[in-house]
């Protein structure tokens, strides 16, 4: 039977698993959208600007493991897609964008809405098609679908040439993808396991800095394994976080940039430094010439070309994590290590010792937020973080559970993300509960996506840290541009009447004695929900580790001197 | 800093050459020269690229490439024993009794006249690119008028060919998870 490349992307689609499309119609993506009437089993979900497609394909493949799919039209609605694309590629997140495009008799002709999708996203896609023929498009279909979660995972863009989805062919799913060019993540090295295990084996005080690839990998147990085999603490990466629970004895948190004391102190004194689905980004190293001095370095990496691009390794192991890790484990020894964690132990005592969450006063700081929201849900949610301040926040004070708990832009830092990439997450686990935590500015660069949530009925709650700036460009101004506020001042809307414009509950919160009940009532509440908190405006996220400084090097927490203020104790910020 | 030469194959497809274009201007790697045309397999061509850096920019651009979906392998012949070689046509000026001189080292550098105009010849170069350079600054105190360079070839010497497959190529069986390799297995 003879079927349009319309309805052959949909076919495809149902082939792939896919139930869920993230888009936005329009001239050129209009056949494709057309057929999607005689597909009732997938859901197409409207957003309100593409890029929010590309952030929720992005939530949705990073809180289920599985790939995202946007379709939008040519031209803006492609250009759109950029920032989603930009983000999935930095952080190794698999989507498959469909794009419309002019009929192939016009293109390069300058025609309405034509631009050089292919050419404009090259950098920002791990590959990308333009189909001009219908026979290739089920062949091309099929290996997006694979180059998008294999090996590390990525975005790839299908731009549709409108002839083609109106065109015929014999609809045939190709059984066998072959890319010759495309390599397979290889058998682990024996070589390399054994000249690990060996350093491991030898080293006195051994640490992990686990990322991403840990929780793309699914290799949380093989780690857990490791460590406990042979008592290595854990430094996370931002996008590590929660692939072992922020409980276990021998997770630190969070290192580099605003990692804690304790954390950036065992980097830079541990004797074997393992690196396990990581990249080395300069968040995490500080200054590359003063990182992890004394250390041998072992890299666990998928990626090949991340071996010694930012950080001189000792002993690369490639291949997929969940493998490697669990082949070397034969070769570690069960070790304990009381010194070095005696060393460690006293780093977190002397960390603890600055914690502000506990101090009774009566401001409300964004920490104390962070850690009600984990509180009140007992940690069992979502958490979709924005970019910024409370980013940080949020990776500090929200213990992470699990991999895929925390879902965040790392790498490209893209303000905006945090809603519709709840969306996405929710839409993948519809029985989660899924928090959107965002800061005023990046919320109010996608909070058009309240339409989204309306329309579709997509109930994710959104907690707003409401602190009148745009707190980390503010804090950069305040410690190294001599406090010159130039831009950060940023006012909002009402945003209790905002979203009740969108027929959303919301409530404003500015003490923090309500902010518990303000939690408790959104997470039992049914649908979506809406929280502003109205924080005290200038804090600052500590530790910091200046740009260009040494990882130890860093701005610590102010001491905890509560004094006696106007209003009662306060902390001197 | 040192030039290397590295070879990669990639899959005859619209697009590649700007792919492999993009990414040395994106990751900042120097290229001085860049080759490329068809290799022994219909749909494959070979590239040959010369990159100006140290280790690290080489061994970037390698790995960087061969990540590239249409790169089928990337080889740094750099280490290896090659043959590598240039072609190059210079247009010189040569009127009078300046053309018999021109001829006679075109002769010593085993180069060949290929057209003759009243006041100019055109020779054509091949060789090592130290060669070419070396009879390039004998040519330029007649007056090289016009020139154009290939930029460098490889390949290597001895036995055994150096060939677009490093590997055998896997096979995947869309929304089954499951592999094939070409052997059957």
């Amino acid at each position: 039977m003879k079927l349009t490349g319309a309805q052959i992307v949909w076919e495809c689609l149902r082939k792939e698993g896919v139930d869920v499309i993230f888009g936005f119609p329009g001239g050129a993506i209009m056949p494709t959208h057309d057929a999607l009437l005689q597909y009732p089993e997938i859901r197409h979900y409207l957003v309100r600007h593409e890029q929010n497609a590309a952030h929720a394909a992005d939530g949705y493949a990073r809180s289920t493991g599985k790939v995202g799919v946007t379709i939008s039209t040519s031209g803006p609605g492609a250009t759109n897609l950029v920032t989603g694309l930009a983000t999935a590629m930095m952080d190794s997140s698999p989507i498959v964008s469909f794009t419309g495009q002019v009929p192939t008799t016009l293109l390069g002709n300058d025609a309405f809405q034509e631009t050089d999708v292919t050419g404009v996203t090259l950098p920002v896609t791990k590959h990308n098609y333009l189909v001009t023929d219908v026979k290739d498009l089920a062949q091309t279909i099929a290996e997006a679908f694979y180059i998008a979660r294999s090996g590390r995972p990525g975005p790839v863009l299908i731009d549709l040439c409108k002839d083609v989805q109106l065109s015929e062919t014999t609809f045939e799913y190709p059984e066998d993808v072959r890319l010759p060019g495309l390599h397979l993540s290889p058998v682990p090295d024996s070589d390399a396991l054994a000249a690990a295990a060996e350093l491991i084996n030898e080293a006195e005080r051994p640490l992990i800095l686990a990322g991403h690839g840990v929780v793309l990998g699914n290799a949380s147990q093989e780690l857990l394994a490791l460590i406990e085999k042979a008592e290595i603490p854990v430094v996370n990466t931002l996008l590590g976080l929660g692939c072992i629970p922020h409980q276990h004895p021998l997770c630190l948190g969070m290192g580099g940039m605003h990692g804690e004391f304790c954390t950036n102190q065992a980097i830079q004194e541990c004797d074997v430094l393992i690196g396990i689905g990581m990249r080395f980004d300069d968040r995490i190293t500080g200054r590359l010439d003063e990182f992890a001095p004394t250390a041998r370095v072992i890299h666990f990496e998928l990626d090949e070309a991340e071996i010694g691009k930012n950080v001189p390794v000792d002993v690369p192991v490639i291949g997929d994590c969940k493998d490697t890790l669990a082949a070397i484990l034969p070769y570690v020894e069960e070790q304990r290590r009381p010194q070095w964690m005696d060393t460690i132990r006293a780093w977190q005592a002397e960390t603890a010792k600055r914690e502000i969450t506990e101090l009774e006063f009566e401001d409300l700081i964004p920490p104390y937020v962070m850690q009600q929201l984990y509180e009140t849900t007992e940690g069992n949610c979502f958490v979709v973080s924005d970019v910024g301040q409370h980013q940080m926040w949020e990776a500090q004070y929200f213990p992470h559970q699990r991999p895929r708990q925390l879902i965040t832009s790392g790498g490209l830092g893209t303000m905006g993300y945090g809603v519709p990439a709840a969306i996405g997450a929710k839409v993948g686990n519809p029985d989660a509960l899924v928090w959107a935590v965002v800061g005023d500015g990046g919320f109010q660069m996608t909070m058009e996506e309240l339409g989204t949530i309306m329309q579709e009925r997509v109930p994710v709650k959104i907690a707003i840290v409401n602190n009148g700036f745009l707190g980390m460009v503010r804090q950069w101004q305040q410690l190294f541009f001599d406090k010159r506020y130039v831009g950060t001042p940023i006012m909002s809307p009402d945003y209790v009447k905002l979203a009740s414009a969108y027929g959303i509950p919301a409530i404003s919160v500015s003490e923090r004695s309500d902010v518990s009940d303000a939690f408790t009532e959104a997470n039992s509440a049914d649908g979506p929900f809406l929280i502003e908190f109205k924080v005290k405006e200038e804090v600052n996220v500590y530790p910091m580790v200046a740009p260009g400084a040494a990882v130890d090097q860093m701005i610590r927490r102010p001491e905890p001197r509560v004094v006696q203020g106007r209003r009662g104790t306060q902390p001197s910020w | 800093m040192m030039k290397h030469t590295v070879v990669a194959w990639m899959e005859d497809k619209p697009g590649v050459l700007n792919r492999v274009s993009s990414l040395f201007r994106r990751r900042n790697f120097n290229i001085e020269s860049l080759t490329v045309g068809h290799s022994e397999t219909p749909g494959i061509s070979r590239m040959t690229f010369v990159v100006d850096g140290d280790e690290h920019m080489v061994d970037q651009a390698v790995k960087q490439l061969d990540k590239l979906v249409n790169i089928t392998r990337v080889e740094n012949f750099t280490a290896r024993p090659a043959v590598i070689r240039e072609l190059a046509l210079i247009r010189v000026s040569a009127a009078g009794s300046e053309r018999s001189e021109v001829v006679q080292l075109t002769d010593i550098y085993r180069a060949r006249i290929v057209d003759v105009a009243l006041d100019s010849l055109v020779v054509e170069i091949t060789g090592p690119e130290s060669r070419i350079n070396s009879f390039i600054n004998l040519m330029s105190n007649f007056g090289i008028t016009e020139m154009v360079r290939t930029g460098r070839i490889a390949m290597t010497r001895g036995v055994g060919s150096v060939t677009h497959t490093g590997e055998v190529s896997p096979g995947w069986r869309p929304g089954t998870n499951q592999w094939t390799l070409s052997n059957g297995k």
